[in-house]
């Protein structure tokens, strides 16, 4: 359908959903996790059954709420007020075969076949997935690898996932400690992330931007900060941001980012996170080869800006409570040399 | 009129044989259901508070993005003892309490089938209470979510005792609650009134029975998995560790296949409350009395087959989960089949709007709207969007207070002037319900939206960019206004107590048995057995039914000991006489010995728990050693 | 004759079927098998997921538990000998009977013990070595209690508290007993036998 009726139903549903919702709902277009519209296949498919769930339930929950309204203006109150009603211990019946037996079976037995549709529609990909992307959750981060035949060439990123716009791309499951769940709502539903299991699953987007996720399986304390973000873009875009992220990192020109590499190397950074093309190998922590490319610190707690970095690294802990990088006490100037090092990794 | 005016030397004489021992040792010993019910509903409204204070604090912290006043160790722990509390220390035994203290008087019985075990549930109760909050002063409570996923809740992820509180708390309460279920079911097996046959319980009674049945055989799905925690945590087993063949899907499993028995344990009692207020405020029986039994009984069943439903992200394979979808919504039929019972009897009846009224019919509009989002939550594609959000923060917020805490309210409402044999203040009613209903709703609505809009549970802190924010602040302005709806109805409680005009024996003129004692009933309940011939024994002749004549004022008195009729379990046709324990500290002391293990078990502490253990069996043995009063005299047959 | 007090001429605490304390134990037991149905799911959910053989440690030995399982029966058969004599009267048959019992019992856990100490894998091995300790040790636990209610129950019937008419305590006792001896025969089923015929 044309983008102007897309926008159009997309008003209409947004009318229909404020008015079920009892108008709290222009916080809607602003809610980067509302799911009511979907972005992708998957999502899409689902946001259907769910307009059609939400609408059924709530033409269900008016009828009966205007009967229970009606049922206690409808009589005057008798003049001897507990008197009995003349009425025997039978009838009525005809309510319950009708409004308790006959029209729940046929709403549910239709709501049951959407599901079964909107099941087939999602669990299974429109064509081959373009990529395999594995995520393997941390407490409290996601690890990223785009693996490929030739190792030299597998990707190592964190919380970020880029995506070409239009195709299917396969996700690979694993967790490193306790259960987490993998949500980016406008592009797909949940899929929890076991350890000792791969739990598959794919999204697709339908159009470029930035699409956020959270982790929605409880995993302690900082369960609220591990939200990862998909970047979906022009295949043209994916494939240089591929490339890209291929490099090792670029030794540093500038004396004082040079100075900041030496930094990095000495203090204790080097033995929880990689960098591709030093020697420091730890695994603790993110991949910090391409750090500066991300648009987000530690699983979207914070943005990827010089003074957020310098705040991260100096006290990590008050920012994001009991993650496991412990506070970094450098001097002002290692601190300064560092954070002009760790902006070159593009 | 059909209350039975009993000549003073023979209430004297019963009152002699059927009341508590004074002082002390009566305060541990008794063994009387309506004193033991009356303490199940003060503890476990005390519970209530208790979470509710819990809940307080988390909606101070949810007002607003970014808010720094709980640290997310502390947010955890309460969100943990919040669900914990409500679940397993409030909604189940309020319950209980009013079963115990109503049973026997709707069932014509003067006591419940084994008053000591009875004395045993409620002991056991309090004391597992008193054994998790000792987890607060030490500051490591629980703190991994009502249902504590493993392995996060595995000692590598969890090194403190906050897990062990919570394995072991939940066994020793599981010990309460399954001595009281089996203690319903014997008792609707043994001790109705001549005449009270099956097709004549009141449907509070099938509610109570079906989640008895249900507790038997979902309980010890609860108390398998925690002790396997318990020795995963303490031993070193490694029944929920993948890396040595364990599952953590394990858990989940074992935890859903009680987990949802329990949530139709903790409202069927309740939707049976309003099935039987309804026809007093609505002047007419209850229409389709058979099938609201059946249904009642039929939800009990299906919630067997349904555990799945909370597991539809765990990556199953798709035509597995299909079947638990369906069954998740054929279970909703019988729901459907209440609900129309109950808009039928208001609508063929004349509703009069006393404060119970209020409260059932707010609770009917409360428990479509849960109804309906777990239609939703049970459509496997949607709740993969659904789950772990706000939705079903909402969803289980609208079924358990919805169908539980409003049913509870109305059954106060209802019955405490049997209880206290005082009327409590209508227009304080009136302002309690309405603050807890505009509250419910202002407070809780807002969570399906938030859910839709993406806002995961169980975060102690959103950001702003989030479009969460304005929302969350209603969210917290409602609970407060809830939460004083339920300090106006403590306080209208205190009040009737002191202030509340005397009820005599029926001040509703309601139909059931439990009205034709005196309020509050004295220790014998009945002073003669009474002989049931009806449904409605209080309003036969006013009721075009036709069905043999109830017997109230005239009848055995049986007062030669605490003894009642033994029935036949189906027809209820006396067969026996029961003589009734007399007072007795051995359940006390059995539960005081459970505390001590489970002391030792959480500190390690080995002699304390051998001790414990040695007291336990003393207890046990002389529990059961023959008690003279209960072995006939001589000459008696 | 009939008197306001007793009415009907019924019987009071009559000890047989009709009596709470039968319906209580009936449903303790009900309560008791599901537990061990959960554990006994717990060990085929487990061995149905086990990547490695299963069990990891190879098939279980059966030298030991078979004649075990058949002390065990026999431990039944004695205790039905005990109620039934009594049942008819007989003082000496329900103390010796219910004595065989409480002996046989005691040989069982003993050989159990030798079994335990026998085994190449531990508690803390593997998931196979804590279902089989935990479901075999839940019965043992289960075996010992049956023998302390033995124990409490003979005390009393040394003390002659039982007769043809009273004795429910003997009945729950037996009941709990054959209850116990059939739980084994699951048990054993399930952890000895299946793994030699799958
Ligand atoms: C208090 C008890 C209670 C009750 C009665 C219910 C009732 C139902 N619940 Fe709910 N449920 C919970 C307590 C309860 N639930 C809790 C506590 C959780 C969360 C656990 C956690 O994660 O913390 C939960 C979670 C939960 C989930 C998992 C959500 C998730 O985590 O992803 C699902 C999924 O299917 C579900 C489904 C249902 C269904 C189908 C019913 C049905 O029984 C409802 C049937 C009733 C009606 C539908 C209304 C009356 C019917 C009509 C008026 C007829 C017309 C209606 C239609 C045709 C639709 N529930
Ligand atoms: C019967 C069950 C029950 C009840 C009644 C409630 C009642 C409330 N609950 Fe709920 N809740 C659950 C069961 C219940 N809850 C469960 C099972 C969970 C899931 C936990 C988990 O995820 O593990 C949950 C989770 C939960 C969350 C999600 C937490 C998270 O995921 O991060 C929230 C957030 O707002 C919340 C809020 C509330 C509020 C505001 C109330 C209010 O209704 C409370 C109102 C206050 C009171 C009722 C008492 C206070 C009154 C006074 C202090 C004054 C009166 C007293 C005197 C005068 C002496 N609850
Ligand atoms: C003990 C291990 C450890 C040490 C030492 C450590 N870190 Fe970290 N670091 C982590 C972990 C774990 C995370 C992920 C935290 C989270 O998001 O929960 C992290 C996250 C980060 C991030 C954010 C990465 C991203 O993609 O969001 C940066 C940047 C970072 N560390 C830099 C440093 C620097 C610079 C040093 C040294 C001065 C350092 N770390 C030392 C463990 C460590
Ligand atoms: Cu990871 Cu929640
Ligand atoms: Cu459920």
């Amino acid at each position: 359908m044309t983008m102007a009726q897309g926008r159009s139903t997309r008003q209409l549903r947004r009318l229909v959903l404020a008015s079920v919702t009892g108008g709290f709902c222009t916080a809607c277009a602003d809610a980067p996790l509302n799911y009511m519209y979907g972005h992708g296949p998957a999502a899409s498919s689902i946001a259907r059954l769910g307009w059609w769930l939400v609408i059924v339930s709530a033409v269900v929950v008016a009828i009966v709420t205007i009967l229970v309204v009606a049922a206690a203006l409808r009589r005057p109150a008798a003049r001897e007020p507990m008197a009995l009603e003349g009425i025997g211990a039978h009838g009525g019946l005809s309510w319950i075969y009708i409004g308790g037996l006959l029209l729940p079976a046929l709403i549910l037995i239709l709501s049951f076949a959407l599901t079964l549709g909107s099941l087939h529609a999602t669990t299974r990909p429109p064509r081959d997935p373009v990529a395999t992307v594995q995520i393997i959750g941390h407490r409290w981060w996601w690890e990223v690898r785009y693996v490929d035949r030739d190792p030299t060439k597998t990707i190592v990123t964190a919380n970020e996932i880029h995506v070409p716009v239009g195709q299917p791309v396969r996700l690979e499951l694993t967790s490193a400690d306790v259960i987490h769940s993998f949500w980016v709502p406008q592009l797909a539903g949940k899929t929890d992330v076991i350890p000792g299991l791969t739990n598959v699953a794919w999204l697709q987007a339908d159009r470029a931007g930035v699409f956020r996720g959270a982790c929605t399986e409880y995993c302690g304390l900082q369960h609220a900060n591990m939200n990862p973000i998909v970047i979906a873009e022009p295949l043209m875009a994916f494939q240089t941001w591929v490339a890209a992220q291929r490099t090792d990192a670029a030794t540093p020109t500038d004396p004082d980012a040079a100075a900041g590499q030496l930094v990095f190397q000495k203090s204790t950074c080097a033995t929880c996170h990689a960098i591709r093309g030093l020697e420091t190998l730890g695994r603790v922590g993110p991949d910090l080869t391409h750090l500066a490319s991300r648009l987000t610190l530690a699983a979207g707690t914070l943005e990827n800006t010089r003074g957020n970095l310098a705040g991260w690294i100096a006290n990590t802990q008050a920012l994001k409570p009991g993650n496991d990088m412990p506070v970094m006490t450098l001097a002002p100037n290692d601190l300064q040399a560092l954070l002009a090092y760790l902006e070159t990794l593009k | 009129m059909a209350t039975s005016t009993v000549p003073a030397p023979l209430g004297e004489r019963l009152t002699r044989i059927w009341e508590t021992a004074p002082g002390l040792y009566g305060v541990i010993a008794t063994v009387d259901h309506k004193i033991i019910g009356r303490r199940y509903l003060v503890t476990a409204m005390v519970f209530l508070v208790l979470g509710g204070i819990e809940a307080a604090m988390m909606r101070a912290q949810l007002a607003a993005p970014d808010m720094h006043l709980i640290s997310p160790e502390v947010y955890n722990q309460i969100f943990t003892m919040h669900g914990v509390t409500m679940i397993f220390w409030y909604a189940a035994p309020i319950l209980s309490g009013f079963s115990n203290y109503l049973w026997p008087l709707m069932l014509g019985a003067r006591d419940m089938a084994c008053p000591r075990a009875n004395a045993l549930s409620y002991w056991t109760f309090l004391m597992s209470g008193i054994f998790l909050y000792t987890s607060v002063p030490l500051g490591q409570m629980p703190d991994r979510g009502w249902f504590a996923y493993a392995p996060l809740t595995e000692l590598a992820y969890s090194p403190g005792l906050n897990m062990d509180f919570y394995a072991i708390g939940l066994t020793f309460l599981s010990v309460s609650t399954t001595v009281g279920a089996i203690n319903f079911i014997a008792t609707l097996f043994k001790t109705r009134a001549p005449g009270m046959s099956l097709n004549r319980l009141p449907i509070f009674v099938w509610g109570t029975l079906t989640t008895s049945f249900a507790i038997v055989f979902a309980m010890p799905a609860l108390t398998a998995s925690c002790a396997l925690l318990f020795l995963d945590r303490r031993v070193g087993t490694h029944f929920y560790d993948a890396a040595l063949g364990g599952s953590p899907l394990l858990w989940q499993h074992l935890f859903w296949s009680f987990g949802h028995p329990w949530v139709y344990i903790v409202v069927l009692p309740a939707m049976g409350i309003i099935s039987d207020l309804l026809p007093t405020f609505c002047r007419r029986p209850l229409v389709g009395y058979t099938f609201v039994a059946m249904a009642t009984v039929t939800t009990g069943i299906l919630g067997f087959g349904v555990w799945v439903h909370h597991m539809f992200a765990t990556g199953l394979p798709a035509t597995a989960m299909s079947f638990f979808a369906a069954a998740s919504m054929v279970i909703t039929i019988p729901s459907a089949v209440a609900v129309m019972s109950w808009l039928a009897t208001m609508w063929l009846g004349r509703p009069v709007f006393k404060t119970p009224m209020l409260f059932a019919a707010g609770f009917i509009v409360l428990f479509v709207i849960g109804g309906v989002s777990g239609v939703a939550t049970a459509a496997i594609p949607f709740d993969w969007q659904l789950t772990d959000t706000y939705f079903v923060v909402a969803h289980l917020h609208y079924v358990l207070i919805g169908i539980n805490v409003f049913a509870v309210m109305a059954g106060f409402y209802y019955w405490l002037p049997k209880i206290t044999g005082r009327m409590m203040s209508a227009s304080l009613g009136r302002w309690n319900f309405w603050l807890m209903f505009l509250g419910f709703g202002v407070g809780f609505f807002p969570m399906h939206t938030l859910g839709l809009l993406g806002m995961p549970r169980r975060i102690y802190t959103y950001h702003a960019g989030m479009g969460w924010g304005w929302q969350n602040l209603w969210v917290t302005v409602g609970a407060y206004v809830f939460a004083l709806g339920v300090a106006v109805f403590v306080y209208n409680v205190i009040w009737s107590l002191v202030r509340g005009e005397a009820a005599g024996p029926n001040p509703w003129d309601g139909p059931t048995l439990e009205w034709a004692t005196p309020s509050p009933p004295p220790p014998y309940n009945f002073a003669v057995i009474p002989t049931v011939g009806s449904r409605h024994p209080l309003w036969e002749g006013r009721l075009d039914e036709t069905e043999s004549r109830s017997q109230l004022a005239r009848g055995p008195v049986l007062d030669a000991g605490r003894d009642t009729f033994g029935t036949t379990p189906l027809d209820a046709e006396p067969d026996e006489i029961l003589r009734m324990p007399e007072d007795t500290v051995w359940p006390f002391l059995l539960s005081l010995s459970i505390l001590v293990i489970c002391y030792g078990l959480v500190t390690g502490v080995i002699w304390l728990g051998i001790a414990g253990a040695m007291a336990l069996l003393v207890t046990i043995a002389g529990w059961f050693w023959p008690q003279p009063s209960m072995t006939p005299a001589d000459g008696e047959v | 004759m009939a008197t306001a007090a007793n009415p009907y001429l019924l019987p009071i605490n009559p000890a047989e079927r009709k009596n709470p304390g039968w319906w209580a134990m009936v449903l303790i037991i009900t309560t008791e098998a599901m537990l061990f149905a959960y554990l006994l799911f717990a060990y085929f959910y487990l061995g149905s997921m086990a990547n490695t053989p299963w069990p990891p440690s190879g098939r279980p030995e059966l030298k030991l538990v078979i004649p075990n399982t058949i002390i065990l029966i026999v431990s039944s058969g004695t205790m039905w000998w005990a109620e039934s004599g009594i049942r008819a009267g007989s003082q000496w048959r329900l103390r010796s009977g219910m004595l065989i019992t409480l002996l046989l019992g005691i040989v069982f856990l003993a050989i159990q013990g030798i079994e335990y100490s026998r085994k190449n894998f531990a508690m803390q091995s593997n998931a196979y070595g804590s279902l089989f300790f935990t479901i075999t040790g839940f019965h043992g636990a289960h075996v010992f209690v049956g023998l302390l209610f033995n124990v409490v129950v003979q005390l009393r019937a040394w003390l002659g508290h039982f007769t043809a008419e009273r004795h429910l305590a003997v009945t729950n006792a037996a009941m709990y007993w054959h209850f116990v001896d059939v739980v084994w025969l699951v048990v054993f089923t399930s952890l000895y036998l299946a793994p030699h015929v799958m």
